[in-house]
């Protein structure tokens, strides 16, 4: 296949430029040609949330956007969610709740909360159970993701106060 | 918990943060698909669309033409194997089998199987020249159900296997070829006597659908075949040993020309344990000159890998009017998919683990179908028998009016009890779950409500001990550095981390943990069957106890005084006239007194005790849909020692968690024709966390004799009981006995309308 | 050699026709190779079935008291000890 498009985006602050077929998903293209293999994934049809990033402040999963759709876009992945060299809220909640045992999800869940807490500060047990439903963990049971996103909330609203 | 209930314990029952916490947390951490090498092709893999065929013949050259493809390989391409079985540390394989699922050779035994693979520049053309490769199959009918498969005249898959019983005569190499692999049977007392003095005795069916792993991350290899004769393959794994020796053995090369390097690995659950990627890849290789990567689609997931067997199984209990077990009876078939090897030799010892039965009989089948040839799971074969007799210990606790609970505990295997299949029991902790449930919060609060209700049930898992090894080296700052086999698959590093802390007196955090590759670590078996904590715990500890002796002769020469007046505790070498030195002020002197200090350690003599767990759970019927809703979900096990509290409530929860989608709503949902129709996550229906509530967790420890500290393996029992605890919360809830997995909407209203 | 506190071996019951129906047989060896060469004096046609190339057979496993032997063949057994033939047991 011939053809391949300049795609100019915003990625974790960075403007970016990158070449693609116009078949390349975003997430072949974060992980292939930017190297950002922090976005994982699991089954490349939209069911696991593995590949969740930010696009123009909403979560989406990136397997199933065209890298080209992303023209334009302002993108944030999981590489861009710590502060520096400092985990965020939602980060150190998961490490101190012991919220990840395999870790592949980790860095979808962890971009998906941070879109929740974005829209919803101060969410419920059942607002983070539907917002996160769109997530698959094969290993934890959920319980203790759950304990850490309401953990990063709270601690959260520390910070603001 | 044990810090607080175990004093003597300075790091063991702590919550330390994992030490490859922030890698996983910030996206850094390398797993399979995350290798890039220079010049890395990128491969694809041409799958049976049949479930069942003979392979007339395989033409790519229409494939080799399309520019962009630099090699291809098919089973003509893997060295014939004959009918040898090796060894693999956590089991022995067929290596004629092993090698016809890598790359199918004659036939095709299932919709998926692996048929030929193309390497090229990118991965969309490797899948386009997939599609240019030209199969001529010949049609033969498919077998997908267990019991049809073990009819006289039902089609053979392999015209190699004949039944091959425990404790019989081989059968003639000219009989007839069956798809009934291996049969077992065990005895104990005598059933017809038994069954005489019960005053109850419930008899019934089950079948239970094939179900899968479902671990996040798909299999991946990438190798490289050097121009030296070495291949090097990067892969999650479960055991980078074993797949060494997999590859390897499917190579007709030595062990030492692979070297697997282990990433991290995106769960298992026991189905990354066989190989299937590394040998193509590594052939891939050698015919382009080129690192080759392998990533398998979430349908090949599915479709190709190593799910756990459906079943069928006739499962009878007798017991007195006042509450006493008698006699019980099982028979059980599993499917072993394409080739010989489900786990239906576990199945028949688990069946009535968690009693003490007098009189028992137990017999078992392993039969092949047109279904992916099965894997380990989680307590391989153990959730599948717990459903049936702990739904009729239920049935029998309703018939005689006594307390679920209560027949449990006396009924409850314990240390001196014999087994249906013989041994008699160590230390264990059944009656210590079942009494944690019965005094939980839980169990004692009533549930109300229409259409609500409760059930219990128990589960067993053996755990095993197997090999393992580990090395520390102690650097200058007092910290020590570890090396170990065990890919991490749920924070392992930090629990063996722990222990060696624990046993040289320093923090956590003071130990840095590496899992190395095939030619820097010692040689592990495989992170599972509950294992890793245990034995190469047990390794971690030796090298910390070797260090331990290394620092003591070190002190001696310091102190000018004899070795036997020096003692290794609290953190430090102890000697005459109150001298000490702690940990870190012998680390300081590591170069002074003759250099580095590298203790290492093996486990291989210690066996697990086994590890029982029993769950409660509180669910809401819709009787109109069929719906399930699991109100309350509380499990107690007995975990030996918990070393990290965290990952121990972890593994229970994640364990119960996926028994609860093997309860209510997964299946490999086959099609007449042999074709999976629910090869994607939406339609497999693994739990999210919209479909269960928090699940509460008892840790119940009863140390395991043979661990230093006690530890008892956790990953594994918590899958068990979730079918039969929600099978028969259904029932109280209402009114209806279910006998088959899943307990789905349609399966469920079903019964209920039946009911009705 | 002892005869008295020999191990007693657990006879699995398709091979209990060897036996003319005994159940456990005491069976003198120190170790489990032993224990089978013994049990092929008393019991022939009883190695074929346990053994393999002077190996236990695959996906056979032996029990030497509570635990499964890790040594095999080798395993040393002892005055009074259980021995039962069992599968083999892997994990997840």
């Amino acid at each position: 296949m011939s053809g391949k498009r300049v795609v100019t985006l915003t990625v974790n602050g960075d403007r970016v430029e990158f070449l693609c077929e116009a078949r390349q998903t975003l997430l072949e293209v974060l992980r292939n040609n930017l190297d950002l293999t922090g976005t994982k994934e699991g089954c490349s049809n939209g069911n696991c949330g593995a590949c969740t990033v930010i696009m123009d402040g909403r979560p989406v999963v990136s397997c199933l956007v065209l890298a080209v759709e992303a023209e334009g876009s302002e993108l944030r992945t999981i590489e861009g969610v710590a502060r520096g060299s400092h985990l965020d809220e939602v980060q150190s909640a998961f490490l101190e709740g012991a919220a990840l045992q395999c870790g592949i999800c980790t860095p979808g869940f962890i971009v998906q909360t941070e879109a929740l807490l974005e829209e919803n500060p101060n969410p419920t047990e059942d607002d983070i159970r539907f917002y996160l439903a769109g997530n698959l963990c094969r290993c934890t049971g959920y319980d203790k993701i759950v304990r850490a996103v309401q953990a990063a909330a709270e601690a959260r609203q520390v910070a603001a106060n | 918990m044990a810090t607080a209930e175990n004093p003597k314990y300075k790091v063991i029952g702590t919550r330390p943060v994992r030490h490859d916490g922030a890698d996983k947390v910030t996206g850094r951490a390398k797993y399979g698909a995350d290798i890039k090498l220079s010049g890395m092709l990128y491969a694809a893999t041409l799958r049976s669309p049949h479930a069942h065929a003979k392979i007339k013949s395989i033409d790519t050259s229409k494939a080799e033409a399309l520019p962009g493809v630099r090699a291809i390989v098919t089973s003509a391409d893997l060295p014939a194997q004959g009918d040898r079985i090796v060894e693999l540390g956590e089991g022995a394989a067929n290596m004629r089998h092993l090698t016809a699922n890598v790359l199918a050779r004659e036939k095709v035994l299932y919709k998926g199987h692996a048929i030929a693979a193309v390497a090229a520049d990118n991965i969309h053309i490797a899948e386009e020249a997939i599609k240019l490769i030209e199969v001529v199959y010949e049609l033969l009918p498919p077998v997908m159900d267990v019991r049809k498969a073990m009819a006289a005249d039902a089609p053979i898959l392999n015209d190699d296997i004949r039944t091959a019983s425990v404790g019989s005569a081989p059968a003639a190499k000219d009989s007839k070829p069956t798809n009934i692999a291996k049969h077992f049977l065990f005895e104990k007392g005598d059933i017809a006597a038994g069954f005489a003095k019960a005053d109850v005795i419930v008899e019934r069916e089950f079948d239970t659908a094939m179900v899968h792993q479902g671990y996040i991350e798909p299999h991946n290899a990438t190798a490289l075949w050097n121009t030296d004769g070495k291949i090097t393959v990067w892969m999650s794994t479960q055991g980078s040993f074993s797949a060494r020796q997999q590859t390897a053995e499917l190579l007709k090369v030595p062990i030492s020309s692979v070297k697997v390097i282990p990433t991290e690995i995106g769960g298992g659950f026991g189905g990354k344990i066989s190989v299937y990627f590394p040998p193509v890849a590594a052939l891939l290789s050698k015919k382009s000159g080129r690192p080759v990567k392998l990533v398998m689609s979430r349908a090949s997931v599915f479709e190709a890998t190593g799910p756990t067997p459906g079943s069928h199984m006739k499962v009878k209990l007798g017991a007195t009017k006042d509450g006493q077990l008698v006699a019980g009876e099982a028979w059980i078939a599993f499917e072993a998919g394409a080739y010989t090897g489900s786990p239906i030799g576990p199945a028949c010892m688990c069946v009535f683990a968690c009693y003490d039965l007098p009189n028992g009989r137990v017999e078992g089948f392993d039969v092949c179908v047109n279904k992916p040839r099965t894997n380990a799971y989680r307590a391989p074969g153990s959730t599948h028998v717990a459903f049936a007799t702990e739904t009729l210990v239920d049935e029998i606790c309703e018939k005689i009016g006594m307390d679920a609970a209560d027949f449990r505990i006396k009924n409850a295997a314990k240390e001196g009890v014999r087994r249906v299949d013989g041994p008699v029991y160590a230390r264990i902790g059944m009656v210590e779950t079942v009494e944690a449930i019965k005094n939980s919060d839980h169990y004692k609060t009533p549930l109300e409500g229409k259409y609500r209700g409760r059930g219990i049930a128990s589960g067993f898992w053996f755990n095993c001990g197997l090999k393992s090894s580990a090395s520390a080296t102690v650097n200058p700052d007092g910290t020590v550095s570890l090396l170990e086999g065990s890919t991490d698959i749920g924070g392992s590093r930090v629990g063996i981390a722990m222990q060696l802390a624990e046993t040289l007196g320093i923090t956590a955090e003071e130990v840095i943990p590496t899992v190395g590759d095939t030619d820097s670590a010692g040689y592990c078996d495989v992170t599972g069957g509950s294992r890793v904590t245990f034995a190469t715990g047990i390794a971690a500890i030796e090298a910390a106890k070797d260090i331990q002796r290394q620092l003591v002769e070190r002190a001696a020469m310091i102190w000018e005084v004899d070795v036997a007046q020096i003692s290794y505790r609290d953190g430090g070498v102890h000697g005459p006239d109150g001298k000490f030195l702690s940990f870190k002020e012998m680390a300081g002197k590591l170069h002074a007194t003759g250099g580095a200090v590298i203790g290492r350690g093996t486990s291989s003599a210690a066996t697990q005790g086994g590890a029982f767990g029993t769950h409660c759970v509180d669910v809401e019927v819709d009787p109109e849909l069929g719906k399930v809703q699991i109100l309350r979900y509380t499990a107690a096990q007995d975990c030996g020692t918990a070393i990290h509290p965290s990952y121990v409530e972890g593994q229970i929860q994640g364990g119960a968690v996926q028994g609860i989608g093997w309860a209510l709503n997964e299946e490999y949902w086959y099609d007449e024709r042999g074709e999976m129709r629910n090869a994607t996550y939406l339609d497999y229906r693994i739990p999210t966390c919209y479909d269960v509530p928090m699940i509460d967790t008892i840790i119940v420890e009863v140390p395991d004799p043979q661990h230093p500290y006690g530890v008892r393996g956790v990953g594994e029992v918590p899958i068990c009981p979730p079918p039969a605890a929600i099978a028969n919360a259904i029932y109280a809830a209402v009114g209806v006995r279910m006998h088959d997995l899943p307990m789905s909407p349609p399966r469920l209203s079903a019964e209920i309308l039946k009911k009705k | 050699m002892a005869t008295i506190n020999m191990p007693r071996v657990f006879i699995p019951p398709p091979m209990r026709p060897l036996t003319a129906g005994e159940e456990v047989v005491e069976v003198a060896g120190a170790n489990i190779a032993q224990v089978i060469e013994n049990l092929e004096q008393r019991f022939p046609g009883m190695k074929e079935r346990l053994c393999q190339d002077d190996a236990l057979r695959p996906g056979l496993s032996v029990a030497v008291g509570d635990s499964v032997a890790t040594l095999g063949m080798l395993q040393r057994t002892g005055p009074d000890v259980e021995i039962h033939f069992l599968p083999a047991i892997g994990g997840g």
